[in-house]
Parts: structure tokens; sequence; C-alpha cells
């Protein structure tokens, strides 16, 4: 005989009232530690994303920044256009140890409407993409054959998804050109693999859109430069200069709103749970008022009684923060389902990083969570007169 | 005799209710020895049952003094009394009050588990088997009759090897014959153990089965009278 077993047998008195307060305790840590693993899944992706796209600055035309950095992260430039004549202009800068420019456009295609609600994304570029993007390999085949040529090379992802190989040819819709595929990408894990490159000046002459580029990507030799370069090209007409450091900041910005309002949805959840944990057990105590009365008559001491109360509550939520936790690894993909519809730009990888820490950090709250409980109702108890008690009772 | 188990003096017990004092208990003088068998009676709300309480020392006192193994308890601090009642005091009452969710063997467990006493599996089963239980030491109080469940309360009282016992009616829901089996566990456990045995029944045929008769009316001892019976 011992306590465990006393508030074991008593909470199995009540089946059903237990498992709903478990349930309780066990949809709000299941929140707690998604949101957690959320925080730090995000973050982590976003970064493995910018440090994948090989450039620290880009520039681009003005335009709505917060726009420019998400257009950026999905393709590399904001569908606004500058003049080639600024790469020109920027290309001889000696602080700069790469560059390079692009030119993104989308097309609509009406066969590829199951993903990304059919837009494909093409890709001008230059030779000089490559020195950028080191770790962007070539699968099958390789660069393009010549400045100007009707060649394309693809993204590990839209190959796979198009069933293309090297030497197949690739429709662009609405622009009536046909283009042969020359080399397939190895899968980098960015938003790269799901892109349809070709020469930068087959891409002008295709979209229509002669000396025009939509970014450049630049990497300095020396990063503590960057603000002094970025202060130089302030005064260029129709220019906007955005760090990766900076578009990190505005997406943590952008998600941390909906962060502050799913965290306030958790506490009100802990709250709840903390609420129907107090009042399961008072309800309990109430009942067992009589009990309780004899179990004083016969040498339970206040201490006693407490603890038994106490330990009653703190299981409640240790069964509800196990169950949480199972819940929260089980349904991970499904919240990263759901936060890929709300989210203004979501990273590849996982979104959702349940860590063996977050687990020991939710099941430590789940303890303190019964400890803050069951002070209330196994005070209550302990404070019964047994003589009043037991007469309650009877 | 040296020494009582208990004895009281004056001992009286004030309710307030409203603007009104109700002495439960008024004044009542109470020599109990060891080995005594007693019975309180008396009408409902005689004090039998208040009485009870504060000599079990589960109530205060509002005046007058208790002695309970020649330890004044009368100002006793809660605390005290917890220690008092542990190991020294066995209840019993009319309604049973076992714990719901524990076995006939975990509600005699209970109270050396609160009183930190590790016992053999042994010894619990030999104790109800005492009560004749010993063939349902696995059963839950809704799986017994009142009569069974009257025996488990016996055998909890029992576990701690208490210097006395008390029970309040604990044959008022029984019929006839359960009640003289559950009145005969008594009368045993004080004929072969000495164990001091203070009972409340409305019971007149049981009453006179003790060695002393005590009748409560409104508060106050009313007669005392030794039984030839026993």
């Amino acid at each position: 005989m011992n306590t465990f077993a006393i508030a074991l047998k008593n909470l199995a008195r009540k089946k059903v009232r237990t498992l709903l307060t478990i349930s309780g305790v066990a949809i709000a840590i299941a929140v707690l530690v998604s949101l957690w693993g959320f925080d730090a899944g995000y973050q982590k992706s976003l970064e493995s994303d910018i440090d994948k796209m090989g450039y620290q600055l880009l520039v681009t035309a003005k335009g709505c920044p917060y726009e420019a950095a998400t257009l950026m992260l999905k393709g590399g430039g904001g569908l606004l256009y500058m003049p080639e004549g600024v790469y020109d202009k920027i290309v001889k800068d000696p602080r700069i140890d790469r560059i390079t420019p692009q030119l993104v456009a989308t097309a609509y295609d009406p066969q590829k409407e199951s993903s990304d609600s059919g837009i494909a994304l093409y890709m001008g570029i230059h030779e000089s993409y490559l020195a950028l993007k080191p770790w962007s390999k070539f699968k099958f085949g390789g660069w393009f054959s010549g400045e100007d040529a009707d060649e394309v090379i693809i993204g590990y992802e839209a190959a796979e998804f198009e069933q293309r190989a090297v030497g197949d040819k690739v429709f662009i819709p609405g622009k009536d050109k046909v283009l042969t595929v020359v080399g397939i990408f190895e899968r980098t894990g960015t938003q790269d693999d799901g892109i349809i490159f070709m020469p930068l000046k087959t891409a002008q002459r295709i979209f229509d859109l002669p000396g025009k580029l939509t970014g450049i990507g630049i990497k300095l030799k020396d990063m503590r430069e960057l603000s002094k370069f970025e202060e130089d090209l302030y005064y260029e007409p129709g220019i906007q200069i955005i760090s990766m450091a900076q578009v990190r900041g505005t997406i943590l910005n952008l998600v941390s709103s909906a962060k502050a309002m799913t965290n306030s949805v958790a506490m009100i959840a802990i709250i709840v749970a903390v609420i129907g944990v107090v009042n399961t057990i008072l309800m309990s105590v109430f009942e067992r008022t009589s009990e309780i009365g004899v179990m004083k008559a016969i040498g339970a001491s206040r201490a006693d009684i407490f603890r038994i109360i106490w330990t009653e509550t703190t299981l409640i939520c240790v069964f509800g923060g196990i169950i949480g936790n199972i819940l929260a690894i089980l349904g991970g993909n499904m919240v990263e389902y759901a936060l890929k519809q709300v989210l203004p730009y979501t990273p590849k990888g996982h979104l959702v990083i349940i860590t063996p820490e977050v687990l020991v950090l939710s099941s430590v709250g789940a303890i303190v969570m019964g400890l803050i409980a069951g002070v209330y109702p196994a005070f209550r108890a302990a404070s019964l007169k047994p003589v009043e008690a037991i007469r309650k009772g009877e | 005799m040296a020494g009582h188990v208990i004895k009281a003096e004056k001992l009286t017990k004030v309710y307030r209710r409203g603007s009104e004092d109700v002495y439960a208990i008024n004044g009542i003088n109470l020599e109990i020895d060891k080995g005594d068998f007693i019975a309180l009676m008396g009408p409902s709300g005689s004090g039998k049952t208040t009485l009870l309480d504060i000599i079990g020392c589960l109530d205060s006192v509002s005046s007058g003094t208790l002695e309970v193994f020649g330890r004044d308890v009368s100002r006793a601090r809660e605390k005290d009394l917890v220690a008092l009642r542990r190991g020294n005091i066995g209840f019993i009452f009319q309604e049973f009050l076992l714990i719901p969710s524990l076995t006939a063997l975990e509600n005699v467990a209970l109270p050396l588990y609160f009183a930190r006493l590790r016992k053999e599996k042994k010894f619990l089963t030999e104790i109800l088997k005492k009560v004749g239980l010993g063939h349902r030491i696995n059963h839950l109080p809704k799986e017994m009759s009142g009569g069974e469940r009257q025996r488990v309360a016996i055998a909890r009282a029992l576990a701690i090897s208490p210097k006395f016992l008390i029970a309040d009616e604990p044959t008022g829901n029984l019929d006839t014959r359960s009640s003289q089996e559950i009145f005969d566990i008594f009368r045993k456990v004080n004929a072969e153990e000495g164990l001091t045995v203070i009972l409340a029944t409305h019971n007149p045929k049981l009453g006179s089965q003790t060695s002393r008769i005590i009748y409560l009316k409104d508060g106050k001892t009313v007669l005392r009278e030794e039984s030839g019976l026993y």
C-alpha cells in the first residue's frame, strides 16, 4: 500500500471523468509541444533556406520589401524588373566576390493544376549562378551550349514531377516555345528544386523582357563591408538592396505575429486544462468527504491527505502530458500541413521539429501543472475536520 | 487499577446554533479502565456520538478535562491528536465507511500505512480471518454484504493493535443475526485480548451483554448500570 496505489485506485473509480480530464491536459500539452516544435523547426528551416541561397545580398527593383522578401525566397527575385545596366554598373565593384544576374518569370500551366496552383517557375541565369551555388551539381547532363540557346536545366523535383530526362522537349505554355532539356540538377533541398532554368538571354527573349532582370545576387569578399556597400547603392535609382539577415528578420517578424496568436491559444488551452483538473479533483474531494474523514480518524495526518490528493492531480497531468506528447509527435505532419496553409512563407524541410528537449520540457511542464492544480483541492481535503467530514458523508 | 484508559471530568461540548448555545454533552464525568466493555445508550440526539468523537480524540472539548492514557488532551492540538489516534484508537462506524476503491485487505492495511508500520500480508490475512473474512480478502466493499463490510471495518480498526475500540452504532445498519455476529466479535476481542471497547447502541439486547451501560439523555449521564449478564 502506498500513496501512488491509493491515488491511482481513486482515479480509476470514475474512469470517464478521469479520462476526460486527462484528454483536456493532453490536448493542451499537444498544442504546446507542436508550438515549441514549430518554433524550433521553422527557424531552422528558414536559416538553412537562406544559407542555401548562396548570396548575402539581393538587388531588386524597388517595391514592397515584404513581397520582395517572400518572392525572393520562392525564386530569387521579386517580379518587378530593373534594367540590365544596373548589373553592368555593380559588377565592377572590387568588394564583390561573386555576382549573378537573374530573371524570374512565371507561366500558367493548365496541366499542372494539382501542384502550386498551376504556376511554373522559370529562371534565366548566367554561368556565374553556379559559382554562387557550389552545391548545385548536375545529376544528368550539363550546362547550356550557348548564351542564347533554346535549352533548359531542370531542378530535381520539377524533373521528377514532369518525368523529364535529358534530351526531352519542354513546352512553355502561353509562349508557344519548345526548349530542350540539357541538364537536371541534383536535389538541393531548396526552392531551386522546383525551378526550370534557362540562359538569361533566352529567358529575356521568350518572356519578352529584353534587357530586364528581376534580381542580382551578390556575395561580398568581406561581410563587414556590407553596410558600407549597401549605403553606396542606396542612391542608385529604382533599386533596393535586401540583405539575407534582413529577409530572415522580415519573415520571422511576419511569423512572430502568427506565433503570438497561437501562443495565446496554447496558454488558454493550458489554463482551461488546469481549471478542468482543479474542478475534477475538487468534485472528487467533495464526493469523498466522509472517506477523507475516515482516513483522518484512522490515523492520516493533514500531510498524508494532502499527498494523496496532490498525487492524484499530478498523475492526471502526467498521463495527460504523456498522451499529449504522443499526440504532438503523431500529429506533427498534420500541424505542418495546416501551418503551410496559413503562413506567408514556408521554408523547405520540416516546419515542426519535436526534439527530445521539447518532450522533456513539456513533461516537466505537465508535472508542474499538476502540482499547481493540486494545491487548492489538496489543501481543501487536508483541512477537513474528521468529525464534520464523516458526518457530512453519512 | 493503575491509571484509567479514559478519564473525563465535567466534559462539555457546546455548539452554536444561530444565537442559541446547544449543549451536545453537558458536564459528563466518566472513567473507563482497561478491559472495560461499555455500551452507551440513549435516544437519538442524547450525545452518544459526540461523546464517542471526543473520547476518540476526533473532536475538541468546549470545557472540562479529558485524559486519555493519563494525558490531558482537552487542549491538545490537531497534530497531537492525530499522533494519539494513530496506533491507539480503533474506530468503527454505523455506515462502515470503507474506502470503496480498495479491497478488504487494502482497507485493513490503510491505518498501518498512515502509521508507517510495515506488516506482512499474512498479518493482515490473520486479522481478516479473526473476523471471519479469510475468504474475502480480495473483494471490494461493493461485493460484500453489510455484515461483511462491518467485519472489514472491525479488522481495519484492529490492524493497528489499538488500546481501545470506539464503535458508533456498529450494528445500526444490520439485521438481527448479523448484529449479534458483529457484537460477538467485540465480545471476543474484549474477553480474549482484554481490549477496551466502547460502543453506542440502540439495541437493549446487545447493551445488556456488555459489562457496563451508560445511559445518556440531553447530553448528561442519567444512569450507570453494571450489567449482570457479562
